[in-house]
């Protein structure tokens, strides 16, 4: 009983909202690249918001189910099926015992979210249920999934129950699905913007106007640990020496090549690097979902700019929740 | 006695982090405040702080935006950055003394050159010392422990005789064993899990430095002091149950 795993695709690990608390030890945060999709996905089952999932990257993965389970699909379009049939995303659904779902390859986007209705169990290692590769610690024995793992769900909630039986009787009951266009966006080119740097003031003039008017490519030096972009240099005014310091998700650091790397969910807690920008957190979701050879252009907002961006996008989240709850009591 | 808030400086990382500053350069004194501010934080937490980072000159403060900006009551007229900040200004508005707070010795040992610090007899030519020489001046410091990063448990310490300050080799190596003791440049480490890396490596000890079934997960904390003693082969095998390395 479970969840088997028939093909591990390229890289699929189980992720919550991160390793929290454990920085200072240089224990990373690591979690879902893309945590938008992650909460819409477990808001759609009935989970906590932060409860485990599967992240799955780009193609390849399959996953044999060996029991009914309710499940939902968010994040990027890896082309979805179900015994050969495309499914429908951001909506909850019920898979039969013996089904295969299947991610083929990505249409939009980098990465999907599967969220099972009662979570992942897996042993939950410093308050986290997320995978740290390099650790070797977290998710499922600490290692990204590999063919034949089987991985158990959870107690399902009373409304993650409510949905099962409501499926269970009529599939098709559940006809509506998120609207996500708000919160993540899945284009080959996008705008991303950026508040200034702790270093910026160190950039020459022209290396900041070329950053915030030109293009950059995230080149195939692209995982869960950092995106390396190539575009035109970046270079200091004069060298200097940082000394190791606190880094985050979305920090833009640059090294002495004049590439810029922008750190992501699996990044050192620590960074000696001057840095040049620092992706707004209500666009890391979107930035999450791109891959090699996609373009990026930067732009400019102020500090009060990027937390009024994020205090809008949470009240939305909020909104979209009060909607599921209606459209649910609406079905009864 | 002076006062707290006149040494630091505040600035944002991002929209969901921001760093006080104290100082510039590696200095026990910092290092002082560093950690008087990351046990203030700890007795006062306000809401919505997630938690802190030590650095050799600087704390980084996560906290979640959301949270704080709904701790404000009816007062939304703030960003969350700017209650952090006023929160951060009173709670560091007083004296500082660098009393004398507990220290810990932490005792490192070391099997020193072989197989296991396959750069020593490099590092002594380097110099024109015996392997032994640079033995002697490694394990004769205290070092502190001013911070942890690059990997768990993985201590930044300052304090090594310049005498057997190395330049990192030219082309790293693919994987450094866990327990593996090194110098680069005018720092010496021990890097806790397998990495690629390019440090000079004499010795290696049979602790664990990341502990992830234990809190705090890390044999080393910020402040400590450590020593390395210098071991056999034998004694490693006999004290440390030490079976085979690999």
């Amino acid at each position: 009983m479970g969840i088997k795993i028939v093909q591990p695709g390229l890289l699929a690990t189980i992720q919550d909202l991160g390793r929290y608390g454990v920085q200072k030890y240089g224990v990373i945060v690591g979690g879902a690249m893309d945590a938008i999709s992650l909460r819409i996905a477990n808001m759609l089952v009935g989970n906590c918001e932060e409860e485990g999932v599967l992240e799955v990257t780009l193609y390849g993965t399959s996953l044999l189910f060996e029991s009914d389970e309710l499940i939902s699909i968010t994040g990027g379009n890896l082309r979805p099926t179900v015994d050969g049939k495309e499914v429908p995303m951001w909506r909850p659904l019920l898979i039969r015992k013996g089904s295969v779902l299947k991610f083929h390859a990505a249409v939009s986007g980098c990465r999907a979210y599967v969220s099972f209705s009662g979570g992942i169990q897996v042993p939950i290692v410093m308050k986290s249920k997320s995978t740290y590769l390099r650790a070797g610690i977290g998710g499922f024995q600490g290692r990204k999934l590999q063919k034949n793992d089987v991985f158990e769900c959870g107690k399902r909630t009373e409304l993650g129950e409510e949905l099962f039986q409501q499926l269970q009787i009529e599939p098709t009951c559940l006809s509506w699905s998120v609207n996500y266009t708000s919160f993540v966006t899945f284009h080959k080119t996008k705008t991303i913007r950026v508040i200034r740097g702790s270093e910026y003031e160190r950039f020459n003039e022209e290396s900041i106007k070329n950053f915030l008017s030109t293009p950059y490519s995230i080149s195939t030096q692209a995982d869960r640990m950092g995106y390396r972009l190539t575009g035109q240099t970046v270079h200091l005014k004069e060298p200097f020496d940082l000394l190791s310091e606190g880094v985050t998700y979305g920090t833009i650091q640059v090294p002495s090549n004049g590439q810029p790397i922008i750190l992501m969910a699996d990044r050192q807690t620590t960074g000696g690097y001057p840095k040049i920008g620092q992706v707004i957190t209500a666009d890391l979701p979107s930035l999450a979902q791109m891959q090699a050879t996609d373009t990026v252009h930067f732009q400019e907002v102020t500090l009060e700019e990027a937390q009024m961006a994020l205090l809008q996008q949470e009240k939305e989240l909020y909104v979209l929740k009060l909607g599921m709850d209606l459209k649910r009591s609406q079905q009864e | 006695m002076t006062n707290l808030k006149e040494d630091i400086q505040i600035r944002p990382l991002g929209d969901a982090a921001l760093v006080i500053q104290l100082g510039h350069g590696i200095d026990e004194a910092i290092h002082n405040k560093v950690k008087y501010i990351m046990d203030l934080l700890e007795k006062h937490p306000f809401e919505g702080l997630i938690e802190t980072v030590p650095a050799y000159n600087s704390v980084t403060v996560y906290y979640n935006p959301i949270e704080v900006y709904f701790s404000n009551g009816k007062n939304q007229n703030n960003i969350p950055y700017e209650i952090v900040d006023a929160f951060l200004q009173e709670l560091l508005n007083r004296p500082f003394s660098s009393a004398a707070t507990k220290e810990r010795v932490v005792k490192i040992p070391v099997v020193y050159g072989g197989d296991w610090g396959p750069d020593l007899e490099d590092v002594a030519s380097f110099h024109g010392l015996t392997p032994n020489e640079i033995i002697d001046i490694h394990s004769s410091t205290d070092y502190l422990v001013y911070m942890l990063g690059f990997a768990p448990g993985f201590p930044f310490m300052g304090g090594m005789d310049n005498r057997i300050a190395t330049p990192r080799k030219d082309t790293p190596r693919l994987a450094i064993p866990p327990g593996s003791v090194g110098i680069a440049g005018s720092q010496t480490g021990i890097y806790p899990l397998e990495t690629p890396g390019g440090w000079q490596i004499i010795g290696r000890t049979p602790l664990s430095l990341f502990l992830p079934e234990q809190f705090p997960p890390t044999l080393l904390q910020p402040g400590d002091r450590i020593r390395f003693t210098p071991i056999t082969l034998e004694e490693c095998q006999r004290d440390w149950m030490v079976t085979s390395w690999e």
